[in-house]
């Protein structure tokens, strides 16, 4: 047990500084970076609890996709150069009072689901399902989430869409005078359509441009 | 003293796996380069050693007596992280391929999901080369890259779905032993072809090689880069390649089973087959390499997002009928 508590708090500890540089460090893809680390941590968490299955697609989905595109999203927009017209405005700032709310709530959010832990500990415990404790993660996660949840994770697969519908939609836009390849009419064209034949007569020539 | 003997064999195992890794990425650059050659009837290189084998030796020296150079406007602690974590996630994910039915260093539950997300992982290296660099050729690169990265794993994975529906367990060592009497590769043809081409554009191979596309970008990402820093990048990659091979072989041609379960053939160790599986593999990359021309990048999304995603979700819906109907369904 003394390997396993050592790496948790080695683990738990580069968490939490991660989490505080993402929001101290200057430089935004810095923070970008100190996020995911912070992700990479928590799954190391996830793992060490035996949740193998939570950790990989922690890893996968937001390290291997979201945290990229977060990336991309920082270094395209090139923060660093434009902070000063965003950040520097402390005076008739609009963003402080609402920063202040969202901190609130998140605060008290966090203190409602700890003071609930204190209060009844036991409770995790008794709401949980009858799951055998001798198969593997995966697999007690693949009896439940099909069968017994499978509304919820369809609804939630159906609100991914919907956001994803309307992320396009809000970003396409449709331009003129795009030239596009079409592979059906370039694969279906023959050698008639483009080239032709003509006997030329001696003397005359022949117009080709019409 | 018990967590010291733990940590000393823990070492050798690793040591007994790695050295052979970072020797073979050395073979297989020279493999690589040959087989280039040999399909456009040149030579290749063959002048340093027998048939030229310790090329790259030679230029492995080569790099680390050259000088690296850190660009003065580069962010200098994310230019030097950048080979580095390309060449450890590219060598982290060895640890779950299994050899032999025991001959792995962690036999882990989720050892297919292990090895995915490394691979998505790997995807930072590029970036962080691209962006800390602070110049054009090799952010455009690392955009390119990161984008086609991104695309192709969304194939693999739903490649790997379908295999999964036939095993029924996300560790390595079961999905070989589920190919007993058939290799995967004769069910799921369909997706090995996708996975093979996905791999190569995963692993920024040509013809999908756009992120260091040398006619436009001169070496994309690695542009910046010089030494044995840029010697590291290129062993991560060749590693990465060697792996992308690895996962198609235990995922497809059965791992470390022998093909025929006769006498003489029965004899040879799990580990032989699945080098020279691995080694089948990487020879049609290099073949890919030589024969194929570079795609355009609307070509190659086209082709991740259009047809590959589309054609592969089907064959989950298909696949997964098939075992439904027929009740194969692997549920114990």
């Amino acid at each position: 047990m003394l390997a396993h508590s050592i790496f948790f708090y080695i683990f738990s500890l580069i968490a939490i500084i991660s989490a505080i540089m993402v929001t101290v460090s200057k430089n935004t893809v810095h923070s970008v970076f100190f996020l995911i680390l912070d992700f990479i941590s928590i799954s190391c968490l996830f793992i060490m609890i035996g949740a193998e299955f939570l950790g990989m697609i922690m890893l996968i989905v937001y390290v291997g996709a979201v945290a990229v595109l977060f990336l991309f999203v920082v270094m395209m927009l090139n923060v660093a150069q434009q902070k000063n017209q965003w950040f520097s405005a402390s005076e008739n700032s609009q963003h402080v009072p609402i920063g202040l709310i969202v901190s609130l709530i998140i605060f008290f959010e966090l203190i409602i689901v700890i003071g609930g832990w204190k209060y009844k500990p036991d409770l995790v415990s008794a709401m949980a399902l009858n799951i055998d404790k001798n198969i593997s993660n995966t697999h007690s996660i693949g009896y439940v989430l099909y069968t017994d949840y499978i509304h919820i994770f369809q609804l939630s697969g159906m609100v991914l869409l919907v956001a994803m519908i309307g992320a396009i939609v809000l970003t396409f836009r449709q331009r003129s005078g795009v030239k596009r390849q079409s592979y059906f009419k370039q694969i279906s064209r023959e050698r008639t359509d483009g080239v032709e034949t003509i006997n030329v007569e001696s003397n005359k020539g022949v117009k080709i441009d019409d | 003293m018990e967590y010291l003997n733990i940590i000393f064999s823990e070492t050798y195992k690793i040591l007994f796996l790695l050295v052979p890794v970072l020797v073979s990425v050395a073979m297989i650059v020279w493999l690589d380069r040959r087989i280039w050659a040999f399909v456009q009837k040149r030579q290749g290189p063959n002048v340093v050693g027998p048939f030229g084998l310790l090329q790259s030796l030679a230029d492995a020296l080569k790099y680390i007596f050259k000088e690296v150079i850190i660009p003065s406007s580069s962010n200098k602690v994310i230019f030097i992280l950048a080979p580095i974590v390309t060449m450890t996630l590219a060598l982290v994910s060895w640890a779950v391929i299994p050899f032999s039915a025991t001959q792995v260093i962690a036999n882990i539950n989720v050892g297919i999901l292990y090895l995915f997300a490394v691979s998505s992982l790997g995807v930072y290296g590029i970036i962080m080369g691209g962006w800390a660099s602070n110049s054009k050729y090799p952010f455009l690169g690392a955009i390119r890259s990161a984008a086609q990265m991104v695309s192709y794993e969304v194939s693999i994975g739903v490649i790997i779905i379908n295999v999964l529906l036939c095993v029924g367990s996300l560790n390595l060592n079961d999905i070989v032993i589920a190919q007993e009497e058939l290799w995967f590769v004769v069910p799921l043809f369909p997706m090995f072809v996708i996975f093979f081409i996905s791999a190569l554009a995963e692993t920024n191979r040509p013809p999908f090689d756009l992120p260091e596309a040398e006619a436009e970008l001169v070496a994309g990402y690695q542009t910046e880069y010089s030494g044995m820093m840029y010697a590291m990048f290129w062993l991560g990659e060749y590693a990465n390649i060697l792996l992308m091979c690895a996962m198609g072989s235990i995922l497809f041609l059965g791992g470390w089973l022998s093909p025929i379960e006769i006498y003489p053939f029965n004899l040879i160790p799990g580990a032989i087959w699945l080098i020279f599986k691995i080694l089948f593999l990487f020879i049609l990359f290099a073949l890919v390499k030589a024969i194929v021309p570079r795609y355009r990048y609307d070509q190659l999304m086209r082709l991740g997002w259009k047809i590959f995603l589309p054609l592969s979700l089907t064959w989950v819906v298909l696949t997964a009928s098939y075992l439904f109907y027929f009740n194969l369904l692997p549920v114990n």
